[in-house]
């Protein structure tokens, strides 16, 4: 694989990154609620997709937008009657909080499919490589990015030119002042809480492939997770976007010419990151 | 003669309320795990690991209930004493109280390199820094597998005979004996350090820290100290773990072990020290009964419970307590008639 390769997954990794850990930006960046069950949903996601293709029948690329729904109502009903209580509390209450969270869905996913790794079963135009400008690309990481990129720019132009975008920067750069000039900030959490946990989801779904799913996935990966957002910083889409690609591209890049270190060098950069950093690369707020 | 007795009594009674010594009922809490010793003959392993897990969640205590840091990422300083004591063990220093004060060391020199990391970072980065630590620490001791046995860890350790006389046999009565002997240690020490002059800073740093430089108390260095304090105690924790079960494992340094201390001492409640104490047994306690059945469900009602506390008891079993006892005072003193020094909604 020459470095184009390790650059083109690099940034197929970095998408994916994105997508699950856009939602926690904003859950972060908006109410300041530390989300620690975040890998909870799209692990949710990826359980769900499975359980579809395999006891229903559907095909893969079919549950994508169950899941995208199912993810939406349940983000929904669980920023209802769970998150909206901890907006006022401590850090510490967050995190314990969610862990519980975590704790329970790891347990119920384990009851209901065991500690064994899941599969999705791809279409066949997904698997194997295409040839693009001589190189070889994996197709599905191809797929992977052009969903993202499509989910991306239609994320950046609903933010940018609808009234509800407008709503939402305007609450992610002070809620304060924005609550007092009629915006229903509550109301745009909700629903902003709502659209993270589906993307979340889908993209539970989505790396099936790349990432595997296990009941372990809600731990694992929420490290993975919650790096991209604070390196990024909270609450800003570009931010995300960034340190998921800076993230992804490292994470690939040592995996690839220095197995030996393994994850070392992503937590190292992270610290690193955070040090220089402390709002995030492009945080809003210190 | 009974003069004297008396006046001893009372100069012992008043140190002992200023914290400078165990009172009546530090030492009336203290002969509990005497009397598991010979009330549970047959589990004293758990015993020793509920007080491992005890001193343990008392270093976290000193740094997150009384200075208000909270870490995701505690074990890093647990296993590297474990791993430090393992190690020295493993190469021919079998000595165990040697072994332990060079794992206080080690994990204190661990932790003051990465204190200030951490001091200087701010809430959600702050989390993600200790998080960050505990990471690397774990991802370095799976790497350098020549060094700790990577997944495999260190087993076979063989610390030789306590004092020169004390074998560790398999009925784990000498463990059990030692790690009470160092608990109890550890907990005085954390006692004085609380009621001390730095512990007020500490808990004038949790309310309001912006306030405290004010008062001419230097935030940074108080943390950094504390910090470095609070990773000596965890790395004894991880030594006596590595000692007494003659096993270290990758698992010690592991997210799973800091966010089981962070709930034990959640449970227990947070800045009481007793707390810690009363979470790691609850704790382990309900462990053993729940993942009888399978380890997921205990799994399950440990994530319950954790949600419960956080939503319904912030303060935990001794916070619930408290309130109770707030409760049934506030209803014995409203049969009095009311008097003007007591404010109104005190004891929330």
């Amino acid at each position: 694989m020459g470095i184009l390769g390790v650059v083109f997954d690099g940034i197929a990794y970095g998408s994916l990154l994105f997508l699950i850990s856009v939602g926690l930006s904003v859950t972060l960046g908006l109410m300041n609620v530390v989300n620690l069950a975040h890998g909870a949903f799209a692990m949710f996601g990826g359980y769900l997709s499975v359980w579809l293709t395999a006891s229903w029948g559907v095909p893969f690329l079919g549950t994508l937008p169950l899941v995208l729904g199912a993810g939406a109502i349940v983000g929904a009903v669980a920023e209802r009657l769970l998150y909206r209580r901890l907006y006022a509390a401590s850090h510490l209450d967050q995190v314990l909080f969610t862990i519980g969270l975590t704790f329970m869905a790891v347990a119920t996913a384990t009851f209901f499919w065991g500690p064994t790794q899941q599969r999705v079963a791809l279409p066949e135009f997904l698997r194997g490589q295409v040839e693009v400008f001589g190189l070889g690309l994996g197709a599905y990481r191809l797929f992977l990015v052009g969903i993202v990129i499509v989910i991306t720019l239609a994320l950046g132009a609903w933010i940018e030119h609808t009234r509800y975008g407008a709503q939402l920067r305007a609450a992610v750069d002070n809620p304060q002042v924005s609550a007092g000039l009629g915006i229903p900030v509550h109301r745009v959490f909700s629903a902003a809480f709502a659209l993270g946990s589906a993307l979340g989801a889908l993209g539970g779904a989505l790396g099936i492939e790349l990432l595997g799913l296990d009941p372990n996935f809600a731990f694992e990966y929420l490290v993975y997770f919650l790096l991209v957002v604070s390196v990024g910083g909270a609450g800003s889409m570009r931010g995300t976007a960034l340190g998921a690609l800076v993230l992804g591209l490292s994470d690939v890049a040592g995996k690839y010419y220095v197995p030996e270190l393994g994850g070392f060098i992503i937590y190292a950069l992270m610290i690193v990151l955070l040090s220089l950093f402390p709002a995030g690369l492009r945080g809003r707020r210190a | 003669m009974r003069g004297s007795v008396v006046r001893a009594w009372q100069r012992w009674r008043s140190r002992a309320a200023r914290g400078a010594l165990l009172g009546p009922l530090d030492v009336g809490l203290w002969t509990l795990p005497l009397a598991g010793y010979f009330v549970f003959p047959d589990y004293l392993v758990l015993g020793s690991q509920m007080l491992i897990a005890g001193l343990f969640a008392l270093s976290l205590d000193l740094c997150l209930g009384y200075a208000g840091v909270v870490s995701l990422g505690h074990a890093a300083f647990f296993g590297t004493g474990a791993y430090t004591a393992g190690l020295l063990a493993l190469h021919g220093w079998q000595e165990p109280l040697s072994g332990l004060a060079a794992a206080a060391g080690m994990a204190a020199l661990v932790g003051y390199s990465t204190s200030f990391l951490v001091v200087d970072a701010r809430g959600l980065s702050r989390l993600m820094v200790t998080l960050g630590i505990g990471l690397l620490l774990h991802e370095v001791a799976n790497r350098a597998s020549s060094v700790t046995g990577g997944t495999d860890g260190l087993s076979g350790l063989e610390p030789s005979a306590l004092l020169g006389h004390f074998r560790f046999e398999l009925s784990g009565k000498t463990a059990y004996v030692y790690c009470a002997g160092v608990g109890l240690s550890g907990f005085v020490l954390a006692r004085r350090v609380v009621q001390s002059p730095f512990g007020l800073a500490l808990r004038g740093v949790r309310e309001n820290a912006s306030r405290m430089p004010a008062l001419g108390v230097p935030v940074r260095r108080r943390l950094i100290a504390v910090y470095t304090l609070a990773a000596a105690l965890a790395g004894v924790a991880g030594a006596l773990s590595a000692q007494t079960t003659a096993f270290v494992g990758l698992e010690s340094l592991g997210f799973e072990r800091s966010a089981s201390v962070l709930i034990m001492l959640v449970l227990g409640g947070t800045g009481r020290l007793y707390g810690a104490w009363l979470g790691s047994c609850a704790f382990l306690l309900l462990q053993q009964l729940l993942s009888e059945q399978s380890p997921a469900f205990w799994q399950f009602w440990l994530g319950l419970l954790v949600v419960g506390i956080s939503l319904f008891a912030r303060g935990g079993l001794l916070g619930v307590f408290a309130q109770l006892r707030a409760a049934l005072g506030a209803r014995r003193s409203r049969r009095r008639p009311p008097t003007s020094a007591e404010a109104p909604g005190h004891g929330a």
